[in-house]
């Protein structure tokens, strides 16, 4: 709880930071993010590499956990469809276009822009940052209310990158090749399903 | 993307090589702690520096998160069920190596 509270103060301190521009340089141009987050991967790679029980739990992993892509998919457009139908002003396929976007907020606000125009695309944007956000700030509560494998379904395409690290720590060390395969096959998805959605 | 799973696969490679009694590389932790910090910052520098979604965050805000609370909802139930069915499985199958032990 402790920890979640200091990660949302940074946040939080981030966001006052960039409103009342404090920060003298563009971020989004020195891709300072990036190398942090390389930095970071690589840090991953050696927390894992370096505990001798991680790579033990490998061999110990369930191959029925590779349905955990289509149980995100499936449960993500199943709530989405369900939220789109109580929803005024907006259509059940406005909200699986968004709901899509897997927490993917670059490419799927992009592609829903080009398709629907700039409003759709700014929801989607809000609400894809939101479920990352959602999926950094509430993995420990995840984890006692839903399992081990909700952080990486609630992370959906960002469990290969930016929600890694902290699936690690609330999941554990063994869960980490299935956040990246499920990162992986739920990216590729992004795509397809928010075109699919933006045309009917 | 794929540079960022190979600049991570290249530090499995080389925790593998130091590992030892795996005690070694405990002090990489807090380093990890630090850099979520960072990150989570800048995420918040970039989206309170975006006029666009400060703005809308007012007016679009609520809907998307409506649609949000949907997706997390119905993705952790996914999660879910299926960490119900692979648990339920292997509490069966431990009880059944512990009564074939005896």
């Amino acid at each position: 709880m402790k920890g979640s509270l200091i990660i949302v103060s940074f946040f939080v301190a981030g966001i006052l930071c960039g409103v009342l521009g404090w920060i003298p340089w563009d971020l989004t141009e020195s891709r300072v993010s990036y190398w942090a987050l390389c930095a970071l991967m690589f840090c991953v790679g050696l927390s894992v590499g370096g505990d001798p029980e991680s790579l033990r739990s490998f061999r110990k992993l369930d191959p029925r956990l590779a349905l955990l892509p289509v149980m995100t998919i499936v449960g993500t457009l199943a709530g989405c469809a369900v939220v789109g139908l109580f929803m005024g002003g907006r259509s059940v396929s406005d909200c699986l276009a968004v709901g899509a976007g897997m927490g993917y907020y670059s490419l799927s606000s992009i592609f829903i822009t080009e398709l629907r125009g700039p409003e759709l695309g700014t929801i989607a944007l809000l609400s894809n940052i939101m479920r990352e956000i959602v999926a950094l700030l509430c993995a420990p509560l995840l984890v006692r209310w839903c399992g081990r494998l909700a952080p990486i379904s609630v992370g959906g395409a960002t469990t290969m990158d930016t929600t890694l690290p902290i699936i690690t720590r609330t999941s554990g060390k063994e869960f980490v090749v299935l956040a990246i395969f499920h990162g992986f096959v739920v990216d590729f998805s992004v795509p397809f399903l928010v075109t699919l959605f933006c045309s009917i | 993307m794929v540079v960022v799973i190979g600049i991570m696969l290249a530090g499995v490679l080389l925790g593998y090589v130091m590992r030892g009694d795996g005690r070694r590389l405990r002090p990489i932790n807090k380093v990890i702690i630090g850099l979520i910090w960072l990150l989570l910052f800048l995420l918040g520098v970039e989206v309170g520096g975006n006029r666009a979604i400060v703005t809308g965050l007012h007016s679009l805000g609520l809907d998307a998160v409506i649609i949000t609370s949907g997706a997390v909802v119905g993705s952790a139930l996914g999660a879910w069920a299926l960490w119900r069915f692979v648990s339920r499985r292997d509490a069966r199958n431990d009880d059944a190596r512990k009564s074939s032990r005896r």
